[in-house]
């Protein structure tokens, strides 16, 4: 039963580390993407698509490869149409965020449905993506089942978040990223090409979040097409907050996201009501997080300093 | 390093003055171009004709009674939502929490009419459904105020997990109160009585008042010129002696207060039941609403009219070409992605480089072009003077 519980954690904690590492990077550029749980639904669409291309060749990695191209696409065109907009074109960046919401739910539960009417599932292609990647003759002791038995795109989120941990903290790419976010004009001052570093964060860091409503589909469901994705992407932009905008600590803190989020579904004894008050933990204790680092002002845990406000060279 | 040695083909510079009729006419032509971008979308989509979009985006909307009186309640709705948002907003106050405010203040509507409904009179009924709804909009609204004031904390992020923790506490009452329920509570007695036995009318009625009292306050009242010099610069409300928590935390019991009443209205008077889908997303689109509108409570109407009118034509459109219920929600999202691009076009100008200063740029490119790793500083040194150089000529000329 634990293990189980914890393996399940992992799983479903997994969507949001893929939706908060993409949304780290682009916060760190100085973009508050409220996007981003409707760039996770097209993410969804796009590697459904993807997976059903080609599960039919019998190539578990081509079918992988073409979900993961085809999600991080679709979702980089919607990171690519916030970016015209707020870096471009300067618009607000809370207001172009909740559009991409509202547009990228409406084209998942819009395709969804064509697909329900069509009839086309995805329970054949989603096989690959949850069956173990380590194969199923892997053991049966608590270690196995908690860190074997999982697909490959859990493995490939923990990876993604490491190397993202690692490039923003030890590279130059990651300190002029965290300069842009920072001070664009100081940052355009010292020769760092502050649109083009905006542009790489908001695409590449949709597409990873885009990854995360794709994985959900097709590992968490087993192809069932759902429409909570949304609500799992407003976790991932609270899991954003609740690790400090440190790609390391959203690992440990997307564990406690998916324990939160799986527990009322294991909880017996326990009325309907107060499952309902389980589901509050996330949020509130991210609330809370958010309270705590504003009383201690240490430089280390604050949001970008030039979040959510658009960059004009000319401006003073 | 990646800078730039060429001058940009064009570059901006902000319009100082923008007339209103230019801004007008830029928003007329983008909410037309919008309609022909979701008329071009549904018939690529359904393979029938555009005439079979517009055919029932006006039927849906202009259709029958039953139809326009939908439209304008919609819209009155909608405006309510975006008024009350707007006073923060204008104090740069980034309230996203709407949503959650008034659910919350549905949630403590409905904790009267739980507890109350049937058993007093409807007067004393309604009067604490009212009160209950206003207490929870105004606390909703007020823990994030007095956490900017006080400590600065990202009103942002924090409303928006307040919107959640709201919609949580929502369901748990309505599983407490009724644990078989399928997520909504259906309330009978202790109701607003429509008035004049049209269910509409209220709704209307009280969003063109409180939006004349709103324009009000805002532009003559004290209070209303404090809040936006707060909004404008944070120390110079200081310098001339305004009370900077003070204003965050009475505007944004204000906004609370009226998520309050929307939210009273919406289950007392419209829904006559509580669910977490009360509010249906009308506290982001309302934000949307008032940010694109400047503020401007009679621009606010229209976007508000012109929202709903595309949301309920679509709505109809995919009811006819069978294309389910989250069309609309594509459709309303190409109107806002046209309507944002506006206010680009609105207060920037694009400039296009210009001959001269194209033969002075290649001068310099010939200098600085030896990229040597060491000489990195020095280059990006020169390349930064040098565009600033062209920039100065750029903004001579014109």
């Amino acid at each position: 039963m634990f293990t189980l519980i914890v393996s399940q954690a992992i799983r479903f904690g997994i969507v949001f580390l893929y939706g908060s590492t993409g949304e780290i990077i682009i916060e760190k550029s100085g973009h508050l993407n409220l996007g981003i749980p409707g760039i996770m639904c097209l993410g969804a669409v796009g590697g459904c698509i993807g997976a059903n291309l080609t599960f039919s060749s019998g190539s578990v990695f081509l079918t992988i490869l073409t979900a993961v191209a085809l999600s991080m696409l679709f979702a980089g065109l919607g990171g690519a149409l916030y970016g015209l907009f707020t870096i471009s074109l300067r618009c607000n960046q809370n207001v172009t965020g909740l559009t991409i919401t509202t547009f990228g739910a409406g084209v998942l539960g819009f395709w969804g449905s064509k697909m329900g009417r069509l009839g086309t599932t995805f329970y054949v292609a989603s096989k690959p993506f949850s069956a173990p990647m380590f194969g199923n003759n892997i053991g049966s002791d608590w270690f196995s089942s908690i860190f074997l038995s999982h697909g490959p795109l859990v493995y490939l989120g923990i990876a993604i978040a490491i190397i993202v941990a690692i490039i923003l903290k030890k590279t130059r790419t990651g300190l002029s990223l965290n300069a842009v976010g920072e001070n664009p004009a100081v940052a355009d001052a010292s020769g760092i090409n502050v649109n083009k570093y905006k542009y790489i964060a908001c695409i590449l860091g949709s597409g990873i979040s885009g990854i995360g409503g794709a994985f959900y589909i097709l590992d968490c469901t087993r192809g069932s097409l759902e429409y909570v994705i949304e609500a799992m992407g407003w976790l991932s932009v609270a899991l954003v907050i609740f690790s400090l905008w440190k790609p390391s600590i959203s690992i440990l803190g997307s564990f406690i996201f998916g324990v939160l989020y799986i527990l009322p579904n294991y909880i017996s004894g326990v009325g309907f009501a107060d499952k309902e008050l389980l589901k509050i933990i996330p949020y509130l204790v991210t609330a809370l997080v958010l309270i705590i680092i504003s009383f201690f002002k240490k430089k280390e845990t604050q949001p970008p300093s030039s979040l959510g406000l658009s960059y004009f060279r000319e401006d003073r | 390093m990646f800078n730039t040695k060429r001058e940009p083909l064009f570059h901006l510079v902000k319009r100082i003055d923008v007339s209103k009729k230019y801004a007008w006419a830029i928003r007329i032509g983008a909410f037309l171009l919008s309609i022909l971008v979701c008329a071009a979308v549904s018939a690529l989509l359904t393979e029938k004709s555009m005439g079979f979009f517009f055919k029932y985006l006006i039927n849906g909307t202009f259709g029958t009674k039953r139809t326009i009186w939908n439209l304008f309640h919609e819209t009155a709705i909608l405006l309510l939502v975006s008024i009350a948002v707007t006073p923060c907003f204008k104090m740069k106050f980034w309230n996203i929490g709407g949503e959650g405010q008034i659910l919350m203040g549905a949630l403590g509507c409905s904790v009267a009419l739980v507890f109350m409904g049937g058993q007093s009179s409807d007067g004393v009924t309604i009067f604490v459904s009212l009160v209950l709804a206003f207490a929870f909009g105004i606390a909703w609204a007020v823990i994030p105020a007095f956490f900017k004031a006080r400590w600065n904390t990202n009103e942002t992020l924090l409303t928006l997990m307040m919107n959640y923790i709201a919609i949580c506490l929502v369901n748990y009452f309505i599983k407490s109160v009724a644990s078989s329920s399928t997520g909504t509570l259906t309330f009978k007695e202790g109701l607003v009585e429509p008035l004049g036995g049209n269910q509409y009318i209220l709704f209307i009625i009280v969003a063109v008042v409180l939006t004349v009292l709103m324009w009000v306050y805002l532009k003559y009242s004290k209070h209303g010129y404090e809040l936006t010099v707060v909004g404008e610069s944070e120390n110079t409300s200081r310098y001339v002696g305004i009370n900077n928590k003070l204003v965050i935390i009475r505007t944004l019991i204000l906004c609370g207060a009226l998520c309050g009443l929307i939210g009273f209205l919406l289950v007392s008077g419209v829904n006559h039941s509580l669910g977490d889908a009360t509010v249906e997303g009308r506290g982001f689109t309302g934000l949307l609403i008032s940010w694109l509108a400047h503020f401007n409570p009679l621009a606010m109407g229209l976007a508000s009219f012109l929202f709903v009118f595309i949301d309920n034509g679509s709505s109809q459109v995919s009811n006819y070409a069978r294309l389910g219920a989250s069309y609309p929600k594509v459709m309303t999202g190409i109107f806002f992605f046209f309507i944002i691009a506006t206010e680009f076009f609105i207060n920037y100008r694009i400039v296009f480089k210009k001959k001269k200063v194209k033969e002075i740029t290649d001068n310099e490119d010939t200098i600085s072009g030896e990229t040597e790793p060491m000489k990195d500083e020095i280059e990006t040194d020169k390349g930064n003077t040098k565009e600033n150089i062209n920039e100065e000529i750029v903004k001579e000329k014109v």
